[in-house]
């Protein structure tokens, strides 16, 4: 109780210290948090965002960069598969189902991506979630020059079923290489928290034959998205496509293609966790000089309440506490800026990749830090706490004039 | 039994920058028994606060032996000092050192919390009886100096010590304050039965004693350095 009220005063005597010093605290803790929590649901949702489908097959080239491009929307694609080669695989006894796609032009930056029906009918969005076209909305029908447009772009430009649009070529915009053809939006897809949420779905043979669009290759798509029967059937495709033929580049198992690019983005990672590491140590630097510093001014008190009776390990703990203390107020705060950054970076993650990271998810971290950071700051006021522990008392009764 | 027992009781200063110690203290014998009220007089730089320091337990001696309440300050550990003094001794300050963050309630209250522990009804009855019934939750600096001191009177006593200190507890008062103050000192230091050992130079205050003991008589290293 005693200490209690030693700690209380001695946060309100210092209070400006108290408040800058929780606050430090506050915002390390904080990025330490989202830094532990984008990582760890980035992981999880980049791989467990493969939908439904189980591989995609390409032209030959980086796994990495087919899966990218033909499950994310992302970077270019590297080259094309002739339609010959869908039909093979479309109709090999290990295939339950697929699906092919092209892409290689815009709407105002969003992604056109041609597809066929089956792709929201057969297939799911995520593992047990089907596409839903909103109310009324219907899907495209495959050989019209029909549009459904994923939820995120069509809140972003505000299309809306009966809009007409005109896409632009390549997979970047620009004003001046507008195409003729003009495409009706008969439905806008609910949510689904997939990168399908942000492009533009149009019939495969709109965008294979797009005014413009070079004829010795309409008929191509840009890459195939597999359903498999068994994992069995992976292995041989691997063999098939992989090891025995050299045209075309299978990539497969989807999970594995993906944990490359976390690989890849180690470093990165790395810094980014040594950073938040580091600025957790200045914060709780910032415990110990702050208390430090003040130490001259409180020698003289520690000196009379010595004088009273308290002990050496009263004086000790009164300081110890107080550090914790200023951490316990700075962890308060650091769950606000947790949320803070997370919602920042959920944002981002979102409108690049259509990955949505949840921001109000729980996770041990949300606990482990806090604590942790709590010991840390009691840790850091050990050290002016053993500088009080030693102070000499006759000396500091003694008035400083 | 005595409260306050001294023997051959001495310490030893080294001056800055010298490397031989100067004794500061060298008492061979005194002792004040239970509620007894006595005054030390010596100039300054007797060794009077070194000599309250010691009684203290504030400050460890060279060698020699101080029992307090029964106990041997001189043979117990900094913990065990902290505790004698907590539970056995008042000390009052010439410059009053009140806890500057703390109410004159809390500064009170902090008296007695490292001894008996705290009691906001005593404590409240001890600022009545000084005269600060109306002054609990002020801090030190909204006081007048001879209003501060009284805490000061209030605190040292609220562990219901058997010896109460005081360093020249009227130096830094105007007269009409010092007559006021150790008047309070004496009475509380009567009803509440400890004893009082008060240090100072001032004649008006060492002629209300009846035993007044002269430093400079009962110390050897203040006698040696005093000796023309
Ligand atoms: N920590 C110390 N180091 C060295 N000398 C000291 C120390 N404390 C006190 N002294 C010396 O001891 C002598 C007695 O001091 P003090 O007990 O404060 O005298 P008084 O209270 O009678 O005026 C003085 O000469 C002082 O300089
Ligand atoms: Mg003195």
């Amino acid at each position: 109780m005693t200490l209690a009220l030693l700690v209380r005063r001695s946060l309100r005597q210092h209070l400006l210290s108290t408040v800058v010093t929780a606050l430090s605290l506050a915002m390390a803790g904080g990025l330490l948090m989202s830094v532990w929590v984008v990582r760890k649901q980035a992981r999880e949702t980049f791989t467990g965002q493969t939908g439904a489908w189980d591989a995609v097959l390409g032209a030959r080239g980086a796994k990495l960069q087919l899966v990218l491009n033909a499950l994310f929307h992302l970077e270019a694609s590297a080259g094309n598969v002739e339609f010959s080669d869908f039909e093979a695989i479309a109709t090999n006894r290990a295939v339950a189902l697929a699906v092919p796609i092209a892409v290689g032009d815009n709407y105002l930056g969003y992604r056109i991506v041609g597809t066929r029906t089956n792709l929201f009918t057969e297939a799911e969005a995520s593992p047990g979630r089907r596409f839903v076209v909103g109310k009324g909305g219907r899907l495209f029908e495959d050989g019209y020059r029909e549009a459904v447009v994923g939820s995120f772009v069509a809140a972003r430009i505000g299309l809306k079923v009966g809009d007409t649009f005109k896409p632009y070529h390549g997979l970047s915009f620009n004003p001046k290489e507008q195409h003729e053809d003009e495409y009706l939006v008969t439905g806008i897809l609910e949510p689904s928290n997939t990168p399908a949420d942000r492009v533009i779905w149009i019939p495969l043979e709109g965008l294979q034959n797009m005014t413009g669009h070079a004829a010795a290759t309409a008929t191509d798509v840009s890459a195939v998205l597999v359903k498999l029967r068994s994992p069995i059937a992976g292995q041989q495709l691997d063999l098939l496509y992989n090891k025995q033929g050299n045209r075309l580049t299978f990539a497969w198992p989807l999970g594995a293609v993906l944990s490359q690019l976390f690989d890849k983005m180690g470093w990165f990672d790395k810094v980014l966790e040594l950073v938040a590491y580091l600025v957790v140590l200045v914060a709780a630097g910032s415990v110990l000089a702050s208390i430090y510093n003040s130490m001259s001014a409180r020698r003289r008190d520690i000196a009379i309440l010595r004088a009273l009776g308290a002990r050496r390990s009263t004086v000790f703990s009164a300081i110890v506490l107080e550090a914790a203390a200023i951490a316990g107020f700075g962890m308060v705060g650091a769950l606000g800026f947790h949320i803070a950054f997370l919602s920042v970076a959920a944002g981002v993650i979102r409108s690049q990749t259509g990955v949505v990271l949840s921001v109000w998810s729980w996770d041990p971290i949300l606990v482990a830090a806090p604590l942790g950071l709590v010991l840390l700051g009691a840790l850091a006021g050990v050290v002016p706490a053993l500088k009080a522990y030693r102070s000499p008392v006759a000396e500091n009764l003694v008035p400083e004039s | 039994m005595p409260v306050l027992e001294i023997e051959e009781l001495k310490k030893a200063f080294v001056p800055p920058g010298g490397t031989a110690p100067v004794p500061v203290v060298d008492i061979g014998s005194f002792s004040l028994e239970a509620g007894e009220q006595v005054a030390l007089s010596g100039s300054s730089g007797s060794g009077k606060t070194t000599l309250l320091h010691l009684v203290a337990g504030i400050l460890a001696a060279d060698s020699g032996r101080v029992r307090v309440a029964g106990s041997d300050m001189t043979s117990l550990g900094e913990a065990g000092r902290d505790r004698l003094r907590a539970e056995s001794i008042g000390y009052i300050f010439q410059t009053f050192n009140l806890l500057q963050g703390y109410s004159c309630l809390e500064n009170v209250l902090l008296g007695m919390s490292f001894g008996p522990g705290a009691d906001v009804a005593h404590a409240r009855s001890l600022l009545g009886r000084v005269g600060l019934a109306d002054r609990l939750d002020y801090l030190p600096r909204q006081l007048s100096t001879g209003q501060q001191q009284r805490v000061a009177v209030a605190r040292a006593v609220a562990n219901r010590p058997r010896l109460v200190l005081a360093d020249e507890p009227t130096g830094n008062l105007d007269p009409s304050n010092a007559r006021q103050a150790l008047e309070l000192i004496r009475g509380i230091c009567t009803e509440n039965n400890a004893a009082l050992l008060l240090v100072s130079h001032d004649p008006a205050v060492l002629a209300s004693f009846q035993r007044v003991v002269s430093l400079s008589e009962l110390n050897r290293a203040a006698r040696k350095e005093v000796a023309p």
